[in-house]
């Protein structure tokens, strides 16, 4: 009876503790993010304020200045907004076109050099972007797109096509060969049996390598602060350099601004989640 | 008339070699088992038949047209996978009615077929369920199902009853059976299983190494093996052998010493000095009193038993026989204690002796 009793109250105490470790790690991961969502709705001198002020007071001020002229602080919302439409899901688009036969490839089918292709792809991975911002400009300045669209969905068709590759190689290489033949055998070419069988059976991989080309695109700074220059090609992030000016920040407006930005991302991530949920089930197949 | 040939097939793998050039016959609506260990090349031999892997040299043609070069879906097969590679986004009526869509068939023709296949199959209740929401005998029959909405010229099956439990596994194996009764299909099937290969096959083609050690009707590898390895694979419990030697024109001498009669099948076929094997089935093995009436040459041994399976109507003996490990059969069985000894009957005539070096068969 006893060793019972402390053996609930001890699976209890680790149920507190696991809580607790939850608690702490979600905090660090969302308190700065509603940090900006909190400042971006209150006044400078409460964002500035030392001691912090707990309970905010609630201010649409801004906005009101992000999205009024110039001359009060206003940026160009709506053309940056679009630039990342436009940049991130086109380039996304493109990475995942490749990506995905690039995967497809590596899974199913063998080649000389295979491995060094994959190894060489990841190390690809490894170097940091910021490091090619230097050449990049010279060669897009060169070729004379530098501060277009054109010239950024490059960098990030590039920057997100091994990553797909890996991710979606990985999905492919879940889905047993024999569904395609399978299919071949039923009637199809080796094009149909990948987008009737094994493309949908494959469609949350994709999803969710999707989902981090876009962010990732959606996101990037350094090298877009580099090889952008004008309303007409900068994206969100690049416009939070906006709010900075020779001797002051503006974090208010800079917030509002980075707020715009998340919402998007959070609805996307929102509706294709269902889809990353693997809720296809490898059924077809006993493995 | 779908009648499937081979000629001198083989597969190469780089430098590996699968299939050494094998040749086969196959009739129109037989049943074809192909048997073997694991990597023996039966598989390979299948997804060659099927156009899932190249043909590295030799012919292969499917109701007298040459497919070689064909795609699996000109070669009009079907095939049953061993993980029966049902499409997971598909319900059972979906998978059923595939292959007519890619044919691009008028949608009512479609709902007959499939509604036909289902019936036979009895599938008619899971319809609308995907193939996870299944058991595994039930996305047996889908794949089944699937394979025969189509009416193809040949069936191919590949393992397909590996992934089921043993009681269901018999069961399904009635079932392709009777399937086949009902369609008369061409039928080739890939299996490790003897018993399977026993109950199944019209003909038997047992390949070993990427080479065909026999083809025959199932009685005929069961009486006839054409070598050591055909009588120890098929057939369960295995052949006994032990090794022995030709001592005069119609004696062996067994290893341990004992001296047996050369079965009148082998004699005059054999020379004095010659390494043998000596053969015989638990059947041909029992107690007196426990054994089948049967007329033919006999010899007497008294043998102690070592361990008993019983299997209901028949126990299986362990015992000693000229120091090798032998299974005897003892029918109307009674309980035994090991160590107990009888007088054993072992009949001569359905004795087979082998080449000790070649391992074939010594048989006129």
């Amino acid at each position: 009876m006893d060793r019972n009793l402390t053996h609930r109250n001890r699976r209890r105490g680790l149920k507190v503790l696991h809580f607790l470790a939850l608690f702490l790690v979600m905090s660090i991961i969302c308190i700065p993010g509603l940090w900006i969502v909190v400042n971006s709705f209150r006044p400078t001198v409460e964002i500035m304020a030392k001691p912090p002020v707990w309970n905010p007071s609630f201010s649409l001020a801004h906005y009101r200045a992000m999205f009024g002229g110039a001359g009060e602080g206003g940026v160009p919302v709506f053309s940056y907004f679009r630039n990342s439409l436009i940049v991130s899901v086109v380039s996304t688009a493109i990475a995942i076109l490749i990506g995905m036969s690039g995967g497809y490839a590596f899974a199913r089918y063998r080649f000389r050099g295979k491995s060094n292709y994959f190894v060489g792809l990841m190390l690809f991975r490894a170097v940091p972007g910021v490091a090619l911002s230097l050449p990049l400009f010279i060669v897009f300045a060169r070729l004379g797109i530098i501060d277009t669209h054109f010239g950024l969905i490059l960098v990030y068709v590039a920057m997100n096509v091994p990553f797909t590759i890996w991710l979606t190689d990985g999905f492919f290489r879940q889905i047993p060969k024999e569904l395609h033949e399978a299919a071949e055998i039923d009637g199809c070419t080796r094009w149909q049996a990948f987008w009737k069988v094994e493309f949908p059976v494959a469609r949350s991989g994709v999803a969710s390598a999707a989902i981090f080309a876009f962010l990732t695109s959606w996101n990037e700074f350094a090298l877009a602060s580099q090889l952008t220059r004008s309303v007409g090609s900068k994206t969100m992030p690049v416009g939070l350099l906006d709010f900075t000016a020779e001797f002051t920040i503006n974090w208010g407006g800079m917030c509002a601004l980075a707020v715009l930005m998340i919402v998007p991302a959070l609805i996307l991530t929102f509706i294709v989640q269902k889809h990353l949920i693997a809720g296809l089930t490898f059924g077809g197949v006993k493995g | 008339m779908t009648e499937v040939t081979l000629s001198n097939v083989v597969k190469k793998y780089g430098a590996h070699q699968a299939v050494h050039g094998i040749d086969l016959d196959i009739a129109d609506g037989e049943f074809v088992v192909l048997v073997g260990p694991s990597g023996c090349g039966k598989s390979t031999t299948l997804r060659m038949i099927a156009g899932l892997e190249d043909i590295t040299g030799g012919e292969i043609s499917i109701g007298g047209r040459v497919v070689n070069d064909l795609p699996p879906r000109e070669r009009n097969i079907s095939m049953v996978f061993q993980n029966y590679a049902l499409y997971p986004h598909m319900t059972v009526e979906e998978n059923l009615g595939f292959s007519l869509k890619i044919a691009k068939r008028p949608e009512p023709e479609v709902t007959a077929a499939v509604a036909k296949a289902a019936s036979i199959l009895g599938l008619d209740e899971l319809m609308e369920r995907k193939p996870a929401e299944l058991s595994g005998g039930q996305r047996q029959r889908v794949a089944m199902g699937r394979a025969i909405v189509r009416h193809p010229d040949v069936f191919l099956f590949d393992e397909p009853l590996s992934n089921l439990d043993a009681k269901l596994r018999t069961q399904m194996r009635v079932e392709i059976k009777k399937l086949h009764q009902k369609v008369g299909n061409t039928i080739i099937y890939v299996t490790h299983d003897q018993v399977e290969a026993m109950t199944l096959a019209d003909r038997i083609v047992l390949m070993r190494d990427g080479n065909i050690v026999q083809v025959g009707t199932p009685l005929d590898l069961f009486n006839q093996p054409a070598d050591t390895f055909v009588a120890t694979f098929i057939g369960s419990p295995p052949m006994n052998l032990i090794a022995g030697e030709i001592t005069t024109g119609d004696t062996i001498t067994l290893d341990g010493g004992l001296s047996i009669q050369v079965p009148s099948s082998a004699r005059g076929r054999v020379r004095v000095g010659q390494k043998v094997q000596f053969g015989f089935r638990a059947d041909n093995l029992m107690p007196v009193g426990h054994s089948v009436e049967e007329a033919g040459q006999k010899t007497q041994l008294d043998l102690t038993v070592t361990l008993t399976e019983p299997l209901g109507t028949e126990t299986l003996l362990f015992t000693n026989m000229a120091g090798t490990e032998v299974q005897a059969k003892m029918l109307n069985p009674r309980p035994i204690t090991p160590g107990e000894s009888f007088e054993f009957e072992l009949m001569l005539d359905k004795c087979h002796v082998f080449d000790a070096a070649s391992g074939n068969a010594i048989r006129t």
